[in-house]
């Protein structure tokens, strides 16, 4: 699994691309293999606002549901509609099929989330490989 | 996202190694190391409603009842009635407790007159074999856990029998449904094969050495039996999807030592009238008083969410009622399904009531079960 290095990641599995002050936050590879089938995705509204380290939706696969917590602080300015008819996009690729896209209030806030490296090191532990 | 994973100390079975060779994700059921799913749950279920899948089920128990009154015994034992069968034929029971309630739902196999195979779940195994052990004792027959010398496969779909005929001199087709024969398969004489599954299929299981060696080369053979109708491995994921299309019962979930029979809805495998049995006087008493209060029913969710496992069941005044005992999108049918107890004036089909899905109260009603019931065939 390839992981970009140019997004930053969390603990509990998200990524996010920032560019300027907007980031688009998605799960990743690693979160969609340990789901399995994903059947639906539970966006917040445009408009929301949306707390780091808080859960802003869930993703629900045929055997599991998962909360999705943010990476980041900020309001939601637009949500992967594509999702809602084609959820299984978040299995073919992950780290393309983004779930909303924020509006930071705190852009030093991604600076304390995980490196690709630090992340792949981490589900690296996690797994016991 | 959050995942989490566990590692205890589990038990294996002789495929262990095969499995995590192919890629699967395991999990701990029941004390076991199974895999979960090999290529996707989806993909695995719909090949065993299309064409056919491959299960490791190895982690199932398997007793056997030896002697002359080994008969008596399983008539004192399980609610079905054991003296219908006749030699090579399987019949769906269970074992009771006193109240009338499950120690655990089984499949008897008369091997012949004095000689009987039960083969029970995987995580109720100590607690069945010491059940059986204690109650068959004032019977003159000989109790023997034989769950260990057994890899058993499941070969499951509509294509399970051309692919295992490959492998077997028996005809197979000479095989009703929840029967066997004993035959050579993949050249080991003397296995069981019985055309009994879990997923609402036709299919067939069969019995083999449990050896690494040798159960290693007939799933691969089985696989290579199968590869022109796309046999794939399946897991318990897929498993349970299947069982819940065809709602099929599963331990601590529509059966456990709290539910009775009627509210199980497994009254068509208790022969109250065969004679005594642990359980009967409790069942005849729920009879005398005038039925179950609650039941299970099959709950279609209307609206968008899905029902799972342990969700609760309101109805429309907002009074919860009762509570979802196994939850699931339903890969084949594409709906969202559920098992559900609710209260008996909520059972009746149409019957409209709501599950809380996490914040929200989601529309769901009930509908007949099993959800799926497999195409007649032809042969």
């Amino acid at each position: 699994m390839a992981y970009p290095a140019n997004y930053r990641y969390t603990r509990e599995h998200e990524w996010i691309e920032v560019t300027g002050k907007v980031g688009k936050i998605g799960i990743t590879d690693y979160a969609q293999d340990s789901l399995g089938d994903i059947v639906f995705v539970e966006s917040p509204k445009v408009g929301a606002a949306v707390t780091k380290g808080e859960v802003f939706g869930s993703v629900e696969s045929v055997k599991a549901v998962s909360d999705l917590y943010s990476p980041v602080t900020g309001t939601v300015t637009e949500v992967n509609e594509e999702l809602a008819s084609a959820p299984e996009k978040i299995n073919t690729s992950a780290h393309e099929a983004w779930i909303m896209k924020v509006e930071l209030s705190d852009p030093a806030e991604v600076d304390s989330l995980l490196s690709a490296a630090d992340y792949e090191k981490f589900i690296a532990e996690e797994t016991g490989h | 996202m959050s995942t989490s994973t566990a590692a205890p100390v589990l038990r294996k079975t002789a495929l262990n190694a095969v499995h995590r060779h192919l890629g699967a994700k395991m999990v701990d059921f029941g004390g076991w190391d199974m895999p979960v799913e090999y290529s996707g749950l989806i993909a695995e279920h719909m090949a065993v409603r299309t064409g056919v899948g491959l299960f490791d089920v190895s982690h199932m128990g398997d007793i056997q009842l030896r002697g002359p009154e080994s008969l008596d015994a399983i008539q004192h034992i399980c609610m079905n009635d054991a003296a219908k069968l006749r030699v090579g034929q399987a019949q769906y029971s269970a074992m009771l407790y006193p109240q009338g309630t499950f120690v655990d739902d089984v499949i008897v196999h008369k091997l012949s007159d004095n000689d009987y195979l039960i083969v029970i779940n995987a995580g109720t195994r100590e607690k069945d074999f010491g059940w059986v052990k204690s109650n068959a004792q004032k019977f003159h027959c000989h109790v023997s856990d034989y769950s260990d010398y057994y890899t058993q496969l499941a070969i499951q779909g509509p294509k399970a029998a051309e692919t295992l005929q490959k492998l077997t001199s028996v005809d197979l087709s000479t095989i009703k449904f929840y029967w066997f024969k004993w035959g050579t398969v993949c050249g080991l004489p003397n296995t069981l094969i019985a055309r009994t599954g879990y997923t609402g299929e036709d299919g067939f299981e069969i019995y083999i050495p449990s050896d690494e060696a040798t159960s290693r080369r007939v799933w691969d053979e089985v696989l290579e039996a199968g590869k022109e109708f796309e046999i794939i491995p399946c897991g318990l994921g897929a498993r349970n999807t299947l069982r819940l299309e065809s709602a099929l019962s599963l331990y601590e979930h529509e059966i456990s030592e709290t539910i009775n029979v009627f509210e199980a809805r497994l009254d068509r495998f208790c022969k109250l009238e065969k004679g005594p049995f642990i359980g009967a006087e409790a069942l005849q008493r729920v009879i005398a008083e005038g039925g179950p209060t609650r039941k299970l029913v099959g709950l279609e969710v209307i609206e968008r969410g899905i029902a799972r496992d342990g969700y609760c069941v309101f109805n429309e005044g907002g009074t919860q009622i009762g509570s979802v005992v196994s939850g699931s999108p339903a890969p084949f049918l594409k709906k969202n399904i559920a098992l559900a107890f609710v209260p008996r004036e909520y059972a009746s089909l149409d019957s409209e009531v709501f599950v809380q899905v996490r914040n929200a109260m989601v529309r769901a009603k009930v509908v007949p079960i099993p959800f799926y019931r497999r195409p007649k065939k032809q042969s």
